[in-house]
């Protein structure tokens, strides 16, 4: 089995006098989509935020590639060609869609190609170009954030929760996007809730609970097992939708 | 009985106890331990910030908010005294009603300043208070009809605070019982009794929401309002009792003006005091005050005499003249903030 | 199905709704109408220009010193007591070096009398600049995310400056004459137009507008923007936002010098406590803009410039605490200020 690209080793990380994450282990193969789930509250923000360096890890190995990134700086760890979308998306509202598309192309102006395929990927984003970002709708500024993660090529993206309170229509375009980004060969770690969605785009799965990773395994094979869903999840039938 | 007495807030640390009790004896005989006017001074100065800090300390300690009012309100107090002695020149009714004029007028300034800072952010409290305390003494000294301006205000005192008034003629241990023995231990007794008040809220229930608060701002303030209302009432009891701490001073030096109430060093050596001494318990107000002031009145000298002796040599003299006080103050200051946020108090009580 | 969906989202409003967007252009108007309302209160044309251009003038300098304290609240959450001191070692180097220039500001000469005033600008800001870096290292960055410590350690950083002025300069104020070119006043019919202020309503304007060009058209603007509303994804686009921290730290003490400079010569007096009592109005000018925005600061500037005059001629009485009256209406109208940031 080839090394992985980011692999989280006993990951323990302490939110002021809380213990949350409490020893994680995760392995994210390079190329592919693995999806993490979980309850609410089972520690799938604080995983990515530890992951990125916006909490630091009390104990534990992070390592990207070769690099233990665990404890270095955001900004560091982001150049290693790390990007992040958070849950709450943090698009810079006060800045148009073009001046949060240039920011995230911190190496300079975007070539016009990437530009066109991310169009193409968001047809609205060219439309409200010069638009304050929190001007624009909910799937909009989702579609945005998704778009400043990937104005560059990135090695890996942690993508957290993009469909939360988006039209089921909305949701669709994500997937399609989903799909058309994985066949750029980009590694791609996304949480959701949206269990339709997370069948239809991941590759492997890995599920927490309590702070710590209670499964993983290929996507298809949860996908099947609805006892397994049942017990990791507490999804049932009617939920699905 | 103590412990009900300190409200079961009991000093946890013999060091601690230890110099408790000997503040505690040191001003209760110091018209007897100290004679001369100088010492007797000094510890009702002792006496009135103890509770002045203290009452400071039930805001930056205790509900860790910043305000740079407290000497407004101590000033307010001074003031309300001051002008009713003015007024109806020595008597018990002046000093009875300006206490409570200020007092009332210290609560309802509080109130109103903390409805419309702490609502949006508890930082917005302390530049408001810079702002309206700033204002407020600029008026003062503008007022001059009712302030005396500048110059402040010197007014008389009721006879049986005045040394004029025997109250029994035999000496005891040879310090004569005077009408200015009696003012000392109104000062004392009061100081005294605001003391084990303030231990008493911050010990309450009241108290350990407040801290509560304090820890954790971010869920409290995640609660909302309430946390609005707990502050407000700790902002107006602190101000009153800063209030009433003036009023006591206003009576035992018979003298109010801007320098003695309103200024801000008075503000920075409130703050020095307090983190010195020891934020967030009332003992370290107490530590505090009383080593602030012996300090300042005796250190100061020593810092001339050192200052003369090192005679012409460059800079250094400049360095440890007295004027430079605040300058070396201004540096421990920033020290124990980074190095003992806890103050004297906190050491003690680490290293019992 | 792309298509379909995409086109969907296209149509939904992206707009915020009416009252959003016109009530984001009411504090602009507040200028405006504090014109207005001074005019129809003063009565006198002439009267009402002369105040008029005093208080844009304080405002500017106001402005001035007050921006660099809002963006570093901004970007950091940090509020800066400290901010004071810049102000009064900006004026003191500014002093130095005029008063230094012995024959220059004297002369009857539109140049030497620049040849001198441009340099005490440029040597306070860069001392007042240089200051703030040391001031970020040693006395700031241990207490981030502490405000309680934060306000104790600047003002004491704040104590030890201004005694640090006095062991330096000496406890006296010290006098400030304005070079002969910034003295007098124009006359037009009625109204005299003093130059200073003109100058310095000019020189507040070009900061103004070179801080907007900043803040929209460059890079480093753009980062300092969007890191006043969301710093940690800043970070996580890879930018080091201790970076840029300092640099705003270190050019928003240097403006505050350069507005100590201007505030000197504006009162030709200055002393070690200058700072803190400048510092009473830029807090109130921050509160009232909203804290971080520079629009908001620049409003506030000026609304507390044109208030301070105009009150202090009608009602002198009142001129004091109309500042803080004016604090305490807008609190009660937008309790975040004028213009505040959303934060994330
Ligand atoms: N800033 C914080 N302070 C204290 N506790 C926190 C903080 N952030 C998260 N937590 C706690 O950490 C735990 C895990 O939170 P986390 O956000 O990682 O969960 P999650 O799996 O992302 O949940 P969700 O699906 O609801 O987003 C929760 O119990 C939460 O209360
Ligand atoms: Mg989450």
């Amino acid at each position: 089995m080839p090394e992985p690209l980011l692999r989280l080793e006993g990951v323990h990380t302490h939110i002021g006098q809380y213990h949350i994450l409490q020893g994680v282990d995760l392995d994210v193969p390079a190329g592919g989509l693995t999806m993490l789930l979980g309850r609410n509250g089972a520690g799938k923000t604080t995983t990515l935020r530890s992951i990125m360096g916006l909490w630091n890890p009390s104990q534990g190995r992070v390592v990207f590639d070769g690099t233990e990134i665990g404890g270095m700086g955001t900004a560091d760890i982001a150049r290693l060609g790390l990007a992040y979308v958070p849950e709450n998306m943090g698009l810079f509202g006060n800045l148009t869609v073009q001046e949060n598309m240039v920011l995230a192309a911190r190496k300079g102006p975007m070539d016009n190609a990437r530009l066109d395929w991310i169009f193409e990927l968001f047809p609205a984003l060219k439309k409200f170009w010069r638009l304050p970002a929190g001007n624009l709708s909910g799937g909009q500024k989702q579609m945005l954030a998704i778009a400043r993660a990937i104005s560059e090529p990135r090695r890996l993206l942690l993508i957290d929760e993009p469909t939360k309170g988006l039209a089921p229509s909305i949701v669709e375009a994500l997937i399609e996007a989903f799909l058309d980004l994985k066949r750029s060969e980009t590694t791609i770690l996304l949480v959701e809730q949206n269990f339709r969605m997370a069948c239809a785009v991941g590759d492997s799965v890995a599920v927490m609970d309590d702070g710590q990773i209670v499964h993983t395994g290929a996507m298809s094979e949860l996908a099947e097992n609805e006892a397994l869903q049942q017990r990791l999840l507490g999804l049932s039938l009617d939920t699905h939708q | 009985m103590l412990n009900a007495l300190l409200s079961g807030d009991l000093p946890r640390s013999r060091g601690l106890t230890l110099i408790l009790l000997a503040i505690l004896v040191g001003l209760a005989f110091a018209p007897f331990l100290f004679p001369g006017t100088r010492s007797l001074n000094t510890a009702a100065t002792i006496c009135v910030f103890i509770v002045l800090v203290a009452s400071y300390d039930l805001l930056l300690g205790y509900t860790g908010v910043v305000s740079f009012a407290h000497t407004m309100f101590y000033g307010i107090g001074a003031y309300g005294v001051a002008i009713m002695l003015e007024l109806w020149p020595a008597s018990w009714g002046g000093i009875l009603l300006g206490s409570l004029a200020g007092l009332a007028v210290s609560i309802a300034l509080a109130f109103v300043i903390a409805l419309f800072s702490l609502r949006v952010r508890a930082i917005f409290f302390a530049m408001v208070t810079l702002a309206v305390s700033s204002a407020f003494m600029i008026l003062a000294s503008q007022l001059s009809g009712l302030t005396g301006g500048e110059d402040g205000l010197s007014y008389r005192v009721p006879r049986e605070l005045g040394p004029a008034f025997k109250l029994i003629d035999t000496e005891i241990l040879g310090v004569k019982v005077d009408g200015r023995l009696l003012n000392y231990y109104l000062v004392f007794l009061a100081s005294a009794g605001l003391v084990l008040l303030l231990l008493r809220f911050v010990n309450a229930p009241f108290g350990r929401v407040l801290q509560a608060i304090r820890e954790n701002t971010f869920r409290a303030e995640a609660i909302g309002y309430r946390t609005v209302i707990y502050r407000t009432i700790a902002v107006c009891l602190s101000a009153g009792v800063a209030s009433l701490a003036g009023s006591l001073m206003a009576i035992w030096l018979k003298y109010t003006g801007p320098d003695t109430t309103l200024s801000l060093t008075i503000m920075i050596d409130i703050l020095l005091m307090l983190v010195i001494g020891g934020m967030g318990s009332i003992y370290g107000a107490v530590l505090g005050a009383t080593l602030f002031i012996l300090a300042r009145n005796y250190l100061q000298n020593l810092m001339d005499i050192g200052a003369s002796a090192l005679g012409d040599l460059p800079l250094l003299p400049a360095l440890i003249d007295p004027d430079r006080w605040l300058l070396w103050l201004g540096v421990l200051f920033i020290l124990s903030v980074y190095f003992f946020p806890s103050g004297i108090v906190g050491r003690l009580r680490a290293g019992r | 199905m792309t298509d379909q969906t995409a086109s969907q989202t296209e149509t939904a409003a992206p707009r915020a709704p009416l009252s959003e967007r016109f009530g984001k252009w009411v504090p602009y108007l507040l200028v405006p109408v504090f014109l207005i309302l001074g005019y129809l209160l003063i009565g006198s044309g002439p009267t009402w220009a002369t105040l008029t251009l005093a208080g844009l003038a304080m405002g500017m300098m106001i402005f001035v010193m007050a921006s660099g304290l809002t963006l570093v609240f901004g970007l950091m959450d940090i509020l800066n007591f400290g901010h004071g001191a810049f102000i009064s070692i900006g004026a003191f180097v500014g002093a130095t070096v005029l008063l230094s220039a012995g024959g220059w500001t004297g002369a009857d000469s539109v140049l030497l009398n620049l040849g001198a005033v441009l340099p005490a600008m440029l040597a306070a800001m860069m001392v007042a600049g240089g200051l703030g870096y040391v001031f970020e290292r040693v006395i700031v960055r241990p207490v981030y995310g502490a405000h309680l410590k934060q306000i104790l350690v600047t003002m004491g950083g704040l104590i030890v400056a201004e005694e640090l002025i006095r062991l330096i300069w000496g406890p006296d104020a010290i006098p400030l004459p304005r070079p002969e070119a910034f003295t007098g006043a124009w006359i037009f019919g009625m109204v005299a137009i003093e130059k200073y202020r003109v100058y310095s309503v000019i020189l507040g304007l070009i900061i103004f507008l070179a801080l907007l060009w900043v803040l929209g058209r460059t890079r480093t603007g753009l980062l300092i923007r969007a890191g006043v509303e969301n710093g940690e994804m800043v970070e996580a686009l890879g930018y080091r936002i201790r970076l840029i921290f300092i640099l705003v730290f270190v050019a928003g003490s240097a403006l505050a010098g350069l507005g100590g400079v201007m505030w000197g010569l504006y009162e030709q007096i200055i002393t070690a406590q200058m700072g803190l009592d400048v510092l009473v109005l830029v807090f109130i000018v921050v509160i009232i803009g909203g804290l971080g925005s520079v629009h908001g600061c620049f409003i506030g500037a000026l609304l507390v410039g044109l208030l301070a005059n105009y009150t202090g001629y009608l009602m002198p009485k009142l001129a004091l605490g109309s500042n803080i009256l004016l604090m305490v209406a807008v609190l009660m109208w937008r309790p975040q200020g004028l213009l505040p940031i959303n934060k994330q």
